[in-house]
């Protein structure tokens, strides 16, 4: 049998899942009771599996590293959530969601995989109003919708620009029921650093205990990995500055394939760099492309402010380009295009890399339709303005303030400047339907897996599928693995596989300190990420990410020999934590750029520049890439790569457009 | 705006055992456009650098939702400004030559665990008591089968845009929770899914309030006016009047 079994069910597309269902194996009640499942991490994914699988009756031990179950990155997602309600009426279905999913990872996911995200996402949307998920509403007490890009109708629910903190606190809420229930232990300020396999199969993982710094051993009949992406190898990106690959690396050590690991999105409306000291980068909802338009100066090295700019010398360049779908192209489509307007000297700032966003327009639209609705016949142009900021207020105040702080100006008055950023990974471990690695027992959820998003993801699908994932996916699909391991005792963790792993956990440990070098850890995460941004980022090609290889292998031996570590192992030590983490995205950094390698076509956010079209477009190469790329670990920064081969039933692969 | 330099005066404790005290540690060169997060990476860099143990503090996401960064600066938790975490806090409200004064929390329901990190666990066991609708997985009618007024849900968003920082503990004169748990009582109250299990809620939840040994309110608002997300007292007036009514009808 090949080591790549995606095990999707037999049958029509929309058929499989709901067949899946009811045939399943099932585990009793008294059974589930001494059944344990181990959650690594606590966002959308993680909080809502362990929430879901506890009220089954599992025995759940949940993880994070934060102080909080709460505080997990998802809570950070502003614009909201798709789902395939059709509220609006305007023509969308399971299959439109579907097909836009497939079509926006420009088709390089699996159809089985994102048919059924699509088909429970409208249950996401009830189970979180049920919960007291404050969402967006109409005066009418309806639920209310926005468009994202990608997409030419209206599923997205929002609250705010804070739909990701809403969704999660919903989530953490369920969790924290459990939790007060006795279901669920909570196991706040831990990291995991290992996972124990027994007989091949995932049995539980060694965790550190940050506060004490003491290593812990933890059972489980199976693991679950929900930890979110790595964008944070990039050392800049909009993630949080916490936010790691470890768990999932170790689980990659230990057998779990890595699947499509250089399929990065660069999210296009991010505020931009402003200095040498940045820590982290901050985005600006996509939501705001609803109503924003994105220009830059018509004329190269345009020096004028932007209010000094006249409108006809103005190029609004993604409807220029894209007359369809105009600002709400995809994401990948939109940041290529802004960097290819600042490479040829139109970009505007200080620093030349950046691009308009700008809100002028709307307030006046939004101006005159609320002056309508007031009743204000003949408004001045003061009140039309003032109608105007109000109701671009309600829509986007926080990140507008948000910008603001940042900043200091005030994007009322003046257009945001924006730049592309590191957001998500659509990489990740490779899992089957069932959600599992390649590691019996051993799972991966929302963005630690690589499944549904293909090469570029869409806006408003990543809260959708931690959810899909934790609430509606994983509860049935783990009870077919855990319905035959009913006889399996509980295994102590004085077995030698856990005294090994804990032993290697230990040794990394130790080796971090006893080199005693001259370098922060800051030091060589920010090298590494200048050479991921530079050479493995929007654009990337043959020469550069050979150079990229050989440069991280040099950074890699650099930092094993002159890291400095403070402290010691027996207390709360971030450094100690950072060190460990980015000795893994050194590692992580080398796979991605072999693997941007390899894929010798442009796909979504994977920009060869080799391979595009007469007109800068990416341009697939369908007969030699239209597979996942599964890298295996074999040791000492050694990989071999296996193919699973993607086979479109329904959709039609074709050149992706938005003209 | 030019660099400035600054003088920072730290809180510092080796553990929860450990007598803390506050340090002087000068800086330089620090940009106006930095976070005041940026400014501790700065000082912490330089500190590991000689090799001194860098400082620790509370901080993730960096852009205001978290919840998790948390230091109490020259008397105010999250610094001068007013609806701001001190990761966006960024250092042109701070002028060059300044002497700026960083503690931990303080409140006894929130120990110290190390430098400027503090436990905040209490607030994780006080949702655990109500903070929540009781829910499974899969048993939700459809979503607008529950139409709700929109000046409600807009109130409940309001209440729930909490990001659980504890500022309004750390503020209060009495070290009150009140704002926090009131803020997950109203979001409930005002929602129609919330009514079942609204007297429990109450109850519940103030009970290990109390238990957690936070204070009690005594009405100065100080809690509102450092709230980085602006959470109003109306909640805490929302919340007396649920818990009266608990008590009550019982």
């Amino acid at each position: 049998m090949s080591k790549l079994d995606s095990k999707i069910p037999e049958g029509k597309l929309e058929e499989k899942w709901e067949k899946y269902k009811s045939t399943v194996a099932l585990v009793n009640p008294a059974n589930k009771r001494s059944l344990e499942v181990i959650v690594v991490g606590s966002g959308l994914a993680g909080a809502s599996a362990a929430a879901s699988l506890a009220e089954m009756g599992y025995k759940v031990k949940c993880f994070c590293f934060q102080d909080s179950a709460r505080r997990a990155h998802s809570i950070a997602a502003q614009g909201g959530i798709n789902a395939a309600k059709n509220y609006q009426n305007d023509g969308d279905s399971t299959y439109r969601l579907f097909y836009d999913t497939v079509k926006g990872g420009d088709y390089r996911a699996r159809e089985a995989n994102v048919y059924r995200l699509a088909s429970v996402s409208a249950n996401i949307i009830d189970q979180c109003v049920a919960q007291g998920v404050p969402l967006a509403r109409e005066y009418g007490g309806m639920l209310s919708n926005r468009s994202f890009g990608g997409t030419q109708v209206q599923r997205t629910f929002y609250a705010a620009g804070q739909t990701g903190q809403q969704l999660l606190l919903g989530a953490y809420s369920a969790l924290q029921r459990q939790v007060g229930l006795g279901t669920i232990e909570m196991l706040t300020r831990h990291e995991m650093l290992e996972v124990v396999t027994i007989d091949g199969k995932a049995r539980g993982v060694i965790a550190r205990d940050l506060i004490s710094g003491k290593l812990e051993r933890h059972f489980g009949h199976a693991v679950l990995l929900c930890t979110g992406g790595y964008g944070n190898v990039f050392y800049l990106s909009t993630n949080a500055m916490g936010a790691n690959v470890t768990a999932a690396w170790k689980a990659h050590k230990k057998g779990a394939f890595f699947g499509n690991p250089c399929f990065t999105q660069i999210h296009p409306t991010c505020i931009p760099v402003s200095g040498d000291h940045q820590s982290k980068l901050t985005l600006m909802s996509e939501s705001l492309r609803n109503d924003g338009r994105i220009w830059v100066p018509k004329k190269q090295g345009d020096t004028r402010k932007a209010n000094e700019i006249p409108e006809e010398e103005r190029d609004y360049y993604l409807e220029r380009r894209y007359p369809a779908f105009g600002n709400l192209v995809p994401r990948d489509v939109a940041s290529r295009a802004a960097k290819e307007r600042c490479d040829a000297g139109f970009g505007v700032g200080t620093s030349k890399m950046a691009v308009y966003l700008d809100f002028k327009a709307a307030i006046a639209r939004y101006g005159h339709t609320h002056a309508i609705k007031l009743g204000t016949h003949n408004p001045t142009e003061e009140q039309l303005k003032k109608f105007g900021k109000e109701v671009v207020e309600e829509k986007y105040g926080n990140l507008f303030e948000m910008y603001e702080q940042i900043t200091g100006e005030n994007p009322y008055e003046l257009p945001m400047r924006i730049y592309p950023a590191v957001h998500y990974t659509m990489g990740g471990l490779w899992v089957d339907y069932n959600l599992m690695t390649t590691v019996p027992g051993l799972y991966a959820l929302g963005e630690a897996n690589f499944s549904d998003h293909g090469a570029n993801r869409l806006g408003a699908s990543a809260l959708m599928q931690g959810l899909a994932d934790g609430y509606f996916v994983i509860p049935y699909t783990l009870g077919a693995y855990l319905s035959k391991e009913i006889s399996v005792k509980a295994i102590p963790t004085t077995h030698e596989a856990f005294v090994e792993a804990e032993k290697n956990a230990q040794a990394i440990i130790d080796k971090l300190f006893a080199i005693k070098g001259t370098k922060s850890v800051d030091h060589f995460h920010k090298q590494l990420g200048k050479i991921m941004w530079n050479k493995c980022g929007m654009a990337r090609n043959s020469t550069g990410l050979k150079e990229a290889i050989q440069e991280i292998k040099i950074l890699r031996e650099e930092f094993w020999k002159d890291v400095l570590v403070p402290g010691s192992a027996d207390e709360l030590n971030p450094e100690l934590e950072k060190a460990g983490r980015v000795a893994d995205f050194l590692e992580l950094g080398e796979l991605m750029c072999m693997d941007a390698l390899n894929r010798n076509e442009s796909c979504g956010g994977h920009f060869r520049e080799e391979s595009q079209t007469e007109d800068g477009e990416a341009k697939r190469d369908d007969d030699n890439y239209s597979y996942v790329a599964a890298w295996e670990n074999k040791g000492n920064n050694n990989y071999e790569l296996h193919k699973e081969e993607l086979v479109f039933d329904v959709v039609h692969p074709s050149q992706r457009s938005y003209k | 705006m030019n660099n400035m330099n600054l003088t920072l005066k730290v809180w510092r404790q080796k553990n929860d055992k450990a007598t803390g005290k506050l340090v002087t540690y000068p800086v330089k060169e620090i940009s106006p456009d930095m976070s005041f997060l940026e400014m501790f990476d700065v000082l912490n860099e330089q500190l590991i650098v000689k090799g001194e143990e860098p400082i620790a503090f509370d901080h993730d996401c960096r852009e205001g939702i978290c919840g998790m960064c948390s230091m109490f600066i020259n008397g105010q938790p999250h610094g001068p400004k007013r609806n701001v975490t001190t990761c966006q806090l960024h250092m042109r409200s701070f002028k060059d030559g300044d002497t700026i004064v960083v503690e931990p929390w303080r409140a006894a329901a929130f120990p110290v665990i190390k430098d400027l990190t503090v436990d905040r666990s209490a607030f994780d066991r006080i949702i655990a008591k109500g903070g929540f609708i009781s829910v499974n997985t899969g048993n939700a009618q459809d979503a607008n089968n529950i139409p709700i007024p929109k000046p409600d849900a807009d109130a409940s968003f309001n209440a729930a845009a909490c990001i659980g920082c504890g500022a309004c503990v750390a503020t209060c004169k009495n070290s009150s929770a009140m704002l926090f748990v009131a803020a997950k009582i109203s979001q409930l109250a005002l929602l129609p899914q919330g009514q079942v299990e609204r007297i429990a809620r109450a109850k519940n939840m103030v009970a290990q309030m109390d238990e957690e040994g936070f204070g009690n309110c005594t009405n100065t608002g100080a809690c509102e006016v450092k709230c980085p997300k602006g959470i109003s007292l109306e909640n805490i007036a929302r919340m007396n009047r649920e818990f009266y009514m608990a008590n009550i009808k019982e």
